[in-house]
């Protein structure tokens, strides 16, 4: 049922791209997403590619995984794929009626498919190795700085890490209420759109009542514990940068570099 | 000899087949429950309780065997589902927290109404539902939210007996609330039972609750049935039930100690009730004796 629905899967492990400081990952993911839009050259994907297949062996998930989150976005690369085939202008390779199929054409459409799959699996990583707690920390630390400028960092790291946290928790409730509604009768699988919809009402008002009333307690159990934001707050585990972190720093320069430079062979 | 109102022919249940997370919660359970009985269902957390009794109107569906009310596999036809799920009316734990709708009356009515039963009969339905918890007329216009915790229990409850099921499951309908909610909510059901002559299961962590109000009693354990029979039957076995982590009621320890140090008392007294006039039977006796 809706169990099986996972969003930002953490895979729990001991490799170098588990222990890396998250910061440092989150940082390096902008990184080579940039560097993923500079590079315009085959060899330069080739190089982007193969540091990401590297990272994956590195980080010991199989290319299963790999493949099972592509697959929602598999439509969107064929779309852009076909949309780039047919309307980018240039030398006609292939003619029919209104339909042109350039050489350019062809190329961009294989340039932007590439492009999102390594976006894909490339920021996947980041969240297959990193847990949403040290995820949110790390962000957290990064915008730090721009809570000189009243940016709530940490309120936005909090409320980031609640939400995390109360996702299983509202996808085992709502399978409670469904199974109760569907014990007295209610048909929520079949009928028309409108009947369908109308169906979701009996679940999302009790879930939306028990969420009110969840946060109502968190927020009393936050404040008997002495929450009072982030002014003060010291933390279990303080994040360090390590040797790992430097290694990974300097690969992906060279990843980088090197995409920006192959533009230029 | 009419068919048993529930019967279960080697059924079982694994979550997750195929996956790290597999747990077989039933194996190989076979029952049969007569229309009429009101059983009393114990076993300790994780003994396949909840599994069972969603089998029952089929919100899961089995992974090995059957399940038959009034005879019928409620899995031969899948568009016939619905169809049990009114025979077999389940209520959750907190059933309070489904409620939804902007009064008592809609919601205890919703059941009903997805029978697609008449106007007429819906608006009997909900009064004599709303009458069996003691909710009186002038509740079925409030809304649901702005009542006490009780209350709602008792609206949610409700919303099942509205749909006048043959059998009546109860998952721990007592739970969390206090004595006096209790005994109210327990003394409803039995009530109810009474004059409905249906078949009952009630779901409970409390012996004492068991005994006292069920005919029957289905001991479950670690995937499948240890025991099934009469309280007398269940309770005299009461070195199995301790084996499991369950108890026997209290007065019954206390009575089987008595008889245990030479006094001439039953050992089949479960309830405080049946120990007052087991004393005072025994002191009558002591009495004419002197």
């Amino acid at each position: 049922m809706i169990k099986d629905i996972t969003i930002g899967q953490y895979f729990t492990g001991h490799s170098p791209l588990h222990r890396m400081d998250p910061r440092v990952k989150l940082l390096l993911t902008i990184a080579y997403v940039v560097a993923l839009f500079l590079t315009n050259s085959f060899w330069g994907y080739l190089l982007a590619g193969a540091f990401l297949l590297f990272c994956y062996a590195l980080a010991k998930i199989k290319i299963k995984v790999i493949l099972r989150s592509l697959k929602p976005v598999i439509p969107l690369v064929i779309f852009t794929g076909v949309l780039n085939m047919f309307f980018v202008t240039g030398e006609p390779i292939w003619e029919f009626w209104v339909f042109h199929i350039t050489w350019e054409g062809l190329r961009f459409a294989a340039v932007m498919s590439v492009r999102i799959v390594c976006l894909i699996a490339g920021t996947s990583l980041l969240t297959y190795t990193t847990s949403p707690i040290a995820l949110t920390d790390g962000l957290e630390r990064l915008l730090a700085p721009l809570s000189k400028l009243h940016f709530p960092a940490h309120e936005l790291a909090m409320m980031m890490t609640i939400t995390l946290r109360f996702i299983p928790t509202l996808v085992e409730e709502t399978d409670k209420i469904m199974a109760a509604q569907k014990s007295r009768g209610a048909d929520i699988d079949s009928g028309g759109l409108m009947k369908r919809v109308k169906s979701l009402i009996p679940i999302l008002i009790p879930l939306f009542v028990s969420s009110f009333r969840r946060a109502d307690e968190l927020a009393l159990a936050m404040e008997c514990r002495c929450y009072q934001g982030g002014e003060g707050r010291t933390r279990m585990k303080q994040l360090r940068l390590r040797l790992v972190d430097g290694g990974a720093v300097l690969c992906m320069a060279a990843v980088v570099a090197g995409c920006i430079l192959l533009n230029y062979l | 000899m009419s068919a048993p109102v529930i019967e279960t022919r080697g059924l079982g249940y694994v979550y997750n087949p195929g996956l790290p997370t597999e747990k077989v919660a039933l194996q190989d359970v076979n029952l049969q429950i007569e229309r009429g009985e009101f059983v009393g269902v114990i076993g300790q957390t994780g003994s396949g309780k909840s599994t069972l009794i969603q089998q029952l109107n089929g919100l899961l569906r089995p992974t090995s065997g059957q399940v038959l009310i009034d005879g019928e596999d409620i899995w031969q036809d899948k568009e016939q589902l619905r169809k049990f799920r009114f025979k077999v009316g389940l209520c959750f734990q907190y059933p309070e927290y489904q409620l939804f709708e902007e009064s008592v009356y809609k919601d205890i009515s919703f059941g009903p109404k997805n029978m697609g039963l008449s106007q007429g009969e819906v608006d009997a339905r909900v009064r004599d539902a709303a009458r069996f918890v003691g909710l009186g007329e002038e509740m079925l216009d409030k809304s649901p939210f702005e009542l006490s915790g009780g209350q709602k229990r008792r609206v949610a409850i409700a919303g099942v007996l509205a749909m006048d099921p043959e059998v009546l499951i109860l998952d721990e309908p007592t739970a969390g609330l206090d004595p006096r909610g209790r005994d109210m909510i327990l003394g409803q059901i039995k009530a109810y039972h009474a004059e409905k002559g249906n078949t009952v299961l009630l779901v409970s962590h409390s012996m004492e609750d068991v005994a006292k109000f069920a005919t029957k009693v289905l001991v479950l354990n670690d995937t499948g049935v240890l025991l099934y029979g009469t309280v007398d039957e269940v309770f005299s076995r009461a070195e199995e039930i301790r084996a499991i982590g369950l108890g026997i009621p209290q007065i019954t320890q206390v009575f089987r100690a008595l008889r245990q140090r030479g006094y001439p008392v039953s050992d089949t007294v479960y309830t405080v009730a049946q120990a007052k006039e087991e004393i005072l039977r025994l002191l009558a006796e002591r009495g004419a004796a002197r």
